[in-house]
């Protein structure tokens, strides 16, 4: 399988991870490293980055685990760049996920101030990833404007929905020049493996892991799934098979000529 | 101004309303995909009792997606028991012959000295209503001296205007609790007869006040106890309705205080039984997904620890309902009795042995500016 390269970093897991909802930080390790993934979010509300002993981090320490610190919580693109600036300083990355979402009920992303950050951050040195809705003139516009990938969300975060978004990434896969990771709404592995199928450069999980019954199992079943999928589509898949027609009513004619 | 759709509702036709609702109404309301304020109608009445296990089943499926295996932890920081206002159910009502006391500057650091060595990083601030002493000027001082130690505060204290809570959301100020108490305009005058707080209309539009100022989260509830408690909670849902569409920013979460004795106090008009608690908290979870809901030591041990898994996403520990409670004046009176009286560390102890992570943070302040 090809490595995935955002911003000049090389991943051999196409499969990213979120910290959030694991009934213990032990557990949250343990499903980490069972995923194989290499990129893992972690939600600056949820970390005390002044600390060196935060719980939560501490868990994190592995060297093949690159930290992807997210601005859940912030309303702004200026809260979210002074956000940014604060977790450059303190957890030693220029890399953030971008998340806008003013609405703390559904949580789906600010288009508008999401450009508006992405055009700053970018500005300002940052690898950005934004989380965002699957518009695909978005995500060309935050290409333009610097950003190192897009997020597009398949179904609104924490749903477990699947792709609902399914038409429109595919829009959004076929234009784009960055890598594109479908973020929220992946509810199982036949939804990480669909999402891999079609193209996307990577999936991120994290409610699917996490609420399981089982989150180590369910880890390594989504990094199956990531596999699996990633592979087919870099084996080519084999059109649908349509129905054989016996005839050609409308060009047998051709033949006679 | 939810004042419009309040005068819109007539006590007396919701209440039949609700004790209208028959079995297949909450059948229904149970098999809906996105449940109306109609529904929840259903959820909360009578008719519905049969139905809790369902309903528990549903909540607890519900609030693990959205929360994750995952319970908040509070506690709550008494400043002041001075009050201006006579509230027949309250401890520190000022009729309330009871010695006062207001925190000093060190003082307060002490308890917060106190409060943060017991693991707690969001901290609810609660006082009276005494505008002479516990007023603006004395919460700028004390969000100055809290603000270093934790990630988030809130406050739990008598209503302001607009431009007040303006002033101190920069000040570091997330959240604001405001409790309607009751919707029963008659039976709010009847509860409050002296003070400030005896305007029902000022404390109605205090949720419009605090999304105009933009606050990040806000609490409601009623005290459950001072009237039919389905009715109350049907106008508590109305409220959560309307802000959640008017201040769309806001995040919201909904409180359940039982009254509670304390010496010389009001008995409850209404008793609500534990198991109309839980179809109450499972009702809310079923009508909204996304709302927190908090559960205080008002409620005894054993069952505040099943309470865990039944959709309460919030809970308080180690708490002391008088200031200077833990540590500066131990002895001072309280606005109520603690039933649970476990430790902070017992309390994530009781959860990790349910399968759910305590969490002390979830908020940071480089969040907002």
């Amino acid at each position: 399988m090809q490595p995935l390269t955002i911003a000049g970093r090389q991943f051999q897991s196409r499969l990213f991870t979120g910290t959030g909802k694991f009934s213990s930080a032990a557990l949250m390790e343990e499903a980490l490293l069972a995923s194989g993934s290499e990129m893992v979010t972690v939600a600056l509300k949820r970390v005390d980055m002044q600390q060196q002993a935060d719980d939560i981090l501490t868990h994190l320490h592995h060297p093949h685990l690159h930290l992807l610190p997210n601005t859940s919580g912030v309303r702004t693109a200026k809260e979210a760049v002074y956000a940014a600036q604060l977790a450059r300083e303190a957890l030693e990355t220029n890399w953030i996920k971008l998340e806008i979402h003013p609405d703390p009920r559904y949580l789906l992303p600010d288009p508008i101030e999401t450009l508006l950050a992405t055009e700053e951050l970018a500005k300002l040195g940052f690898v950005v990833l934004p989380y965002i809705h699957a518009d695909p003139v978005l995500c060309k516009r935050l290409e333009s404007a610097g950003t190192a990938a897009v997020m597009p969300l398949g179904a609104p975060i924490g749903s477990n929905k699947g792709l609902k978004t399914f038409d429109f990434l595919e829009i959004i896969i076929q234009q784009s020049k960055v890598p594109v990771i479908v973020d929220a709404g992946i509810g199982a592995p036949s939804h990480a493996a669909r999402a891999m199928e079609m193209g996307a450069d990577a999936v991120l999980v994290n409610t699917a892991i996490a609420v399981a019954k089982a989150p180590v199992q369910m880890a390594q079943a989504f990094k199956l799934a990531v596999e699996a999928g990633r592979q087919a589509y870099e084996s080519g898949l084999a059109a649908a098979s349509r129905q054989a027609i016996a005839s050609s009513p409308l060009t047998a004619f051709l033949d006679e000529f | 101004m939810f004042t419009e759709i309040f005068t819109r509702h007539n006590w007396d036709e919701v209440k039949a309303g609700i004790y209208a609702k028959t079995a297949s109404d909450v059948e229904r309301a149970l098999a809906a995909r996105r449940r109306t304020l109609d529904d929840f109608a259903a959820l909360i009445s009578p008719a519905a009792a049969p139905y809790l296990e369902e309903m528990a089943r549903i909540s607890h499926q519900l609030t693990l997606q959205r929360f994750g295996n995952t319970m908040q932890l509070y506690i709550p920081l008494y400043l002041s028991n001075e009050c201006q206002n006579i509230c027949t159910y309250c401890g520190f009502s000022l009729n309330n012959s009871i010695a006062r006391k207001t925190l000093g500057a060190g003082e307060i650091l002490q308890e917060i000295n106190a409060i943060k060595a017991m693991g707690f990083d969001h901290v609810l601030l609660v006082t009276g209503e005494a505008q002479q002493t516990v007023g603006l000027d004395y919460f700028r001082k004390a969000l100055a001296l809290v603000r270093p130690h934790f990630s988030n505060i809130s406050m739990e204290v008598q209503p302001m205007d607009e431009a007040d809570y303006r002033e101190l959301i920069p000040l570091g100020l997330y959240g604001v609790l405001v409790y309607q108490e009751t919707y029963h305009q008659a039976d709010y005058k009847l509860h409050h007869p002296k003070g400030k707080k005896s305007n029902f209309r000022y404390r109605l539009e205090t949720p419009d006040r605090l999304g105009k100022a933009g606050i990040h989260k806000m609490g409601l509830g009623v005290l459950i106890g001072l009237e039919d408690w389905r009715t109350d909670s049907f106008f508590t849902a109305l409220h959560l309705q309307y802000l959640e569409q008017t201040y769309w920013q806001t995040k919201y979460s909904i409180s359940f205080p039982r009254l509670r004795p304390f010496s010389g106090g009001l008995a409850p008009k209404v008793e609500m039984s534990n198991r109309e608690l839980v179809q109450l908290i499972c009702a809310y979870r079923l009508l909204n997904q996304e709302v927190e809901l908090s559960i205080s030591t008002r409620e005894e041990e054993a069952f505040r620890d099943r309470l865990v898994k039944l959709g309460v996403t919030a809970m308080s520990a180690g708490s002391k309902t008088n200031p200077g409670g833990y540590v500066v004046d131990r002895q001072s009176l309280g606005q109520f009795e603690i039933s649970d009286e476990r430790s902070a560390a017992e309390i994530a102890e009781m959860l990790h042995q349910q399968g759910y992570e305590a969490v002390w943070k979830d908020w940071d302040p480089s969040l907002a500016i």
